[in-house]
């Protein structure tokens, strides 16, 4: 377990350090010039050398991002061209709203998906099955930024139940964590039935009927632990399926978390932030998928760690 | 101007047609959609073949790639490749292609090691048959299940990235129509002309819904014993 | 509704000679109230308070708001008036400028402001290591050179005889240059805080301003308090501002609806602009300014086919302004020159191209192009940009003209337009907001030579050494008294720009901003053409 521990943990350094490379090497070849951002419209062709100069824009590729990770390596991040703040400090005050955001997002994965799951597995075959299962699909294969928009039309503008976008309420993390989270309800919900329905098969639940248990006390004590352990490991991946969702549902909901600090920083060639977000996206989605891992044998024991 | 009478779906604000508008862009995300996903498919099935049935040195570099891959936040990887090449429908179906090869590369990476390992392709290196022979007609034919319910899936995606991308305005160029860039134009005037937005919203829903009640019909005809997501 | 036109400067400037000292002509509004509280909402983030580098919608008059210059301007108008210097005075030759300090005024950290400090904040805004947006425009101030290459330990011309004096010596006459001393850039900061706070000094900035900054939560809000000891007795009129960021502008138009918010910063949001505006009640507290703006296509004079005059003269006369002020909703009034109307040296009587299709597409024959060509356009994209450039490409498409659209974001379209790439770029969400309300500043960077060197933002690459030095010439002319005859060369330069037609003007923006109805105050302070959006200095609330 240990040796195994220690192989991931080095496989994630190696992969992060990779995310880095290939993120600080699209930067560089980028055809827009951040040093043009930074000196404004009245500057020199001397002071955008200056500047250049000092941020060390000049130098060949290697030296740049051997000293951009040599900075990494002590914690910095560097500071923003353009806000000239730490984008540590950026980052961090950017986090909360989107972990919000995410575990609001989680919460409506997992209730809306296991329910649908749950109810569907429980009536196989009939058209209460299918109809959810449809519905699975369109969760799948709505646009984000479509179901923000049309949520945000039918409760924000033509109901008035929920506000319209911002932060700060538990109101207003409702319309921005079910756009977020539909996605994966759908996926969820599609699991669960598949899991349902091959528990309910199982000895230990007939046997469990046999003891004269009520269906009830079945389904809840015996069959749901062990058909939604196996889901619940999924959660770590979808770290990793937000990370892109929050650019779009964010923007659309005027929700001030990483997500729009990365997209406002994409389109200012605002480098040092954009690398900050991949970079922890990244380190997310590594740890995310290594929990996921790590939980998936103590969930379902023919599995082992190799 | 709202739906109804000579525009079926109404006008959009430089007053042209919505209905044309959304079968133009039809055409739109359907190429991207077929060129996208079958670049996709062609660097996925030719990295996961690689991978799974030379291994070695070989194999490990290109899995630990697809590792480092799957690491980045995929949107933000097209946004940024998006924002560095200037846009254009082909680029589009690029930079989707080359955020999307992943997912297919991993599942035949995995299902050529355990067909290598098999015995049909074992006897076959026993008589000393050539690797292009072992590869043509043991390992691909068996794959090619598991490659047509992705590309079938992946059609779906790659039209909700397109869409996506288009909808941030770094897709399609105007004023060749997308779904998503028709949604992008007309998204501050949601309010006043919801319609604008509904209509290629619906689109878009269908299509990808569609390709993936398609892809699941496939995958429990071809392979019942596949599940997961997408 | 209100709507305020010409500019009192420029009436000013028309009327005769003007003062040879920029004095105060304004006389505080009768019916102020002091206290209260306002809430003001914006959509983006504020980057920064630094005043040498904030150069944002949002932050541009926080930050005149927290720090002052040695000159400012009459609140609501483009008339200069001493600011941190109490007078000052400018040698025969135009070359020497001596301010005199106000005594007395102290930084928000309790200290008396002194000349010293005056010195320090220029040679930090020059300092290369600044990386100041705002460093190229003290150019003429002498000994500039050798401290923006960084060989000199500050501006050799400017020193401090005593501590209530500033003596600024340049090397050149610069008739602009008191706007530049009322130019946020060249505003005093205290050495100690900028040393303590180091790059974090736009997070904590210390000036001596009417407002001090009392919170600020990264992405969320910032609350500016009343400075209690504020040079100008009286004002601020509020205690308080609380500016909350992050807000969509149709949230805030709600909220001010519902009586939660007091100005939207970002103005009305075009989806609700007509709704708005047809609503007597909300539209009578709307108030309509000029904007020192000009929307504009670039036509790159360098390559064909844009070399060819006959096809700029085409394009100017292909583009339907009308429709386009249309597609924004009437949000701007159709352009001809590059000079906004409200901007001092605007020609009135200039009739530009008219919108003639068929004389164009005659042009377009006579100059070899029957059959029309294809081109691209670039346009930054950001909602309405991509719209207005369809439009063009649908007016251009009518004379034969087969322009590509290339929506970028805006960093690559600057990119493209400084190296001379992109043959035609539609300016919108990029250029140009006066920096200061002087014709010379629609000059020098977008039409003249020193613009149009590679990643300059001369886009169109237009370089007429004549005009250079009828420019110069003219802001050679420093003496105040001296004005409308500077005004006039510099109407004449830009009436020789549109004959040679480097750009297609197409609209100045309007501004439109809405407040709750109990804000109080002049009109003209909440279309401020210098403190953009809201002169926060001199509004109050009535209730």
């Amino acid at each position: 377990m240990a040796g195994y521990l220690l192989r991931r943990l080095v496989q994630s350094v190696l992969i992060l350090l990779g995310v880095t490379l290939v993120t600080f090497f699209l930067l560089y070849v980028l055809p827009a010039d951040p040093v043009r951002q930074i000196a404004g419209r009245s500057a020199t062709a001397e002071t955008v050398e200056s500047i250049r100069r000092q941020l060390g824009l000049d130098q060949p590729f290697w030296v740049q991002y051997g000293r951009y990770l040599w900075n990494l390596l002590h914690l910095d991040l560097g500071r923003s061209y353009l806000q000239r703040s730490e984008v540590a400090e950026l980052i961090r005050a950017r986090l909360p709203p989107t972990l919000l955001l995410m575990a609001g997002a989680i919460l409506c994965e997992l209730v809306l998906g296991l329910t649908m799951g749950i109810v569907a597995a429980l009536r196989p075959g009939t058209a209460t099955d299918n109809g959810l299962m449809i519905a699975s699909f369109v969760g799948v294969s709505a646009p984000q930024f479509v179901v923000g928009l049309l949520l945000l039309y039918l409760f924000g503008v033509r109901l008035h139940w929920l506000p319209i976008s911002g932060y700060g309420t538990f109101a207003h993390l409702v319309l921005p964590s079910l756009t977020l989270g539909i996605l994966g309800a759908g996926w969820y919900s599609r699991m669960m039935r598949s899991s349902m329905v091959e528990v309910l098969r199982q000895d230990f639940i007939r046997t469990a009927r046999a003891k004269g248990l009520t269906r009830r006390r079945v389904i809840l004590r015996h069959a749901l632990p062990n058909a939604i352990l196996p889901i619940v490991a999924m959660i770590g991946i979808d770290i990793g399926v937000f990370m892109g969702g929050i650019v779009v549902v964010e923007s659309v909901f005027g929700w001030p978390g990483i997500g729009q600090l990365a997209w406002q920083a994409i389109q200012r060639v605002d480098i040092p932030i954009i690398m900050g977000v991949t970079i922890v996206s990244a380190v997310a989605i590594v740890l995310g998928n290594l929990l996921a891992d790590l939980v998936a044998p103590f969930i379902d024991p023919r599995i082992r760690l190799r | 101007m709202p739906p109804g009478g000579q525009f079926l779906l109404g006008t959009d604000l430089l007053g042209r047609d919505l209905l044309t508008r959304i079968l133009y862009g039809a055409r739109t995300s359907l190429v991207i959609g077929v060129v996208a996903n079958g670049i996709a498919l062609l660097i996925g099935t030719l990295v996961g073949v690689t991978a799974g049935y030379f291994r070695g040195w070989l194999g490990s570099i290109l899995m630990r790639f697809t590792d480092l891959m799957m690491a980045f936040p995929a949107l933000l990887l097209a946004i940024a490749l998006a924002a560095i090449f200037s846009p254009s429908l082909w680029i589009v179906a690029l930079v989707i292609a080359l955020v999307n090869w992943v997912q297919v590369a991993r599942v035949l990476y995995t299902e050529t090691t355990s067909l290598a390992e098999r015995d049909f392709v074992q006897a076959e290196r026993a008589i000393g048959a050539g690797t292009g022979r072992i590869l043509g007609l043991h390992i691909l034919p068996h794959l090619l299940p598991t490659i047509i319910v992705y590309g079938t899936l992946g059609i779906s995606t790659t039209v909700l990235l397109e869409a996506t991308l288009s909808f941030l305005g770094i897709g399609v160029q105007p004023p060749q129509p997308s779904w998503g860039n028709i949604i992008f134009e007309n998204q501050t005037y949601f309010q006043a002309a919801p319609w604008l937005v509904f209509f290629p919203g619906v689109a878009i829903l269908l299509l990808a819904l569609a390709f993936n009640l398609v892809g699941d019909a496939l995958r429990d005809v071809l392979d019942p014993t596949q599940r997961g997501r997408g | 509704m209100t709507r305020l036109l010409a500019s009192t400067a420029l009436l000013l400037a028309l009327a005769g000679p003007a003062l040879a000292q920029a004095t105060d002509t304004y006389t505080p509004d009768p019916n102020a109230r002091e206290g209260g509280s306002i809430t003001i909402t914006y959509k983006d983030d504020v980057s920064t308070l630094d005043p040498a580098i904030g150069y944002d919608w949002q932050n541009w008059s926080m930050i005149k708001s927290i720090f002052d210059g040695l000159m400012d301007y009459v609140p609501g108008t483009t008339d200069l008036r001493p600011g941190l210097a109490e007078s000052y005075e400018i040698s025969e030759d135009g070359l020497t400028y001596t301010f005199h300090l106000r005594p007395g005024v102290k930084f928000h950290n309790g200290r008396e402001m002194t000349s010293e400090d005056v010195v320090y904040s220029l040679n930090r805004v020059t300092d290369p290591e600044t990386q100041s947006p705002g460093a190229g425009f003290f150019g003429a101030i002498e000994g500039y050179d050798a401290q923006i290459a960084g060989e000199a330990e500050g501006l050799s011309g400017v020193t401090a005889p005593d501590p209530q004096t500033v003596q600024i010596k340049l090397s050149r006459p610069d008739a602009t240059f008191l706007h530049l001393m009322a130019l946020n850039f060249s505003y005093v900061v205290p050495r100690e805080a900028v040393e303590e706070f180091g790059a974090d000094f736009g997070r904590n900035p210390v000036g001596t301003g009417a407002y001090k900054l009392a919170e600020w939560t990264l992405g969320q809000r910032l609350v500016f308090e009343k400075n209690p000891d504020y040079w100008t007795p009286g004002v601020p009129y509020l205690d308080q501002i609380t500016f909350e960021i992050g807000q969509e502008p149709v949230v805030a138009l709600l909220r001010l609806q519902n009586g939660e918010v007091d100005i939207p910063g970002d103005g009305i949001p075009p989806a609700k602009f007509q709704e708005v505006m047809s609503d007597p009640a909300q539209a009578e507290r709307v108030v309509q300014g000029g904007q020192l703006q000009t929307g504009y296509v670039t036509m790159n004079v360098t390559q064909p086919p844009f070399d060819n005059a006959d096809v700029r003269h085409a394009v100017n006369m292909a583009i339907n302004k009308d429709r386009i002020v249309q597609i924004i909703n009437g949000r701007a009034i159709p352009a001809n020159q590059p000079l906004p109307p409200s901007m001092p040296g605007y020609t009135q009587d200039y009739e530009g191209y008219a919108y003639d299709p068929e004389g164009a597409k005659a042009l377009l024959a006579q100059a070899g192009f029957a059959d029309g060509f294809e081109t691209e356009l670039y346009v930054m994209n950001t909602d309405p940009n991509p719209r207005i450039a369809q439009a063009i490409q649908q007016d251009l498409a009518a004379i034969g003209i087969d322009a590509s659209i290339q929506a970028l974001a805006q960093a690559n379209v600057i990119e493209a337009g400084g190296a001379g790439t992109a043959p035609m770029i539609w300016s919108g969400g990029m250029a140009w907001i006066a920096d200061f309300p002087d014709p010379a500043n629609f000059y020098y960077p977008i039409l003249g030579c020193a613009g149009a060197e590679p990643g300059g933002w001369n886009w169109a690459k237009y370089c007429n050494e004549e005009l250079d030095a009828q420019a110069a010439q003219a802001d050679s002319i420093s003496d105040p008294a001296r004005s409308a005859e500077r005004l006039q060369m510099w109407s004449d330069i830009y009436m020789k720009v549109m004959e040679d037609a480097p750009w297609a003007p197409v609209f100045n923006e309007e501004r439109f901003t809405m407040k709750s109805p109990r804000m109080g105050g002049a009109d003209n302070l909440y279309v401020d053409p210098v403190s953009i959006p809201v002169n926060y200095d001199y509004v109050y609330v009535t209730e």
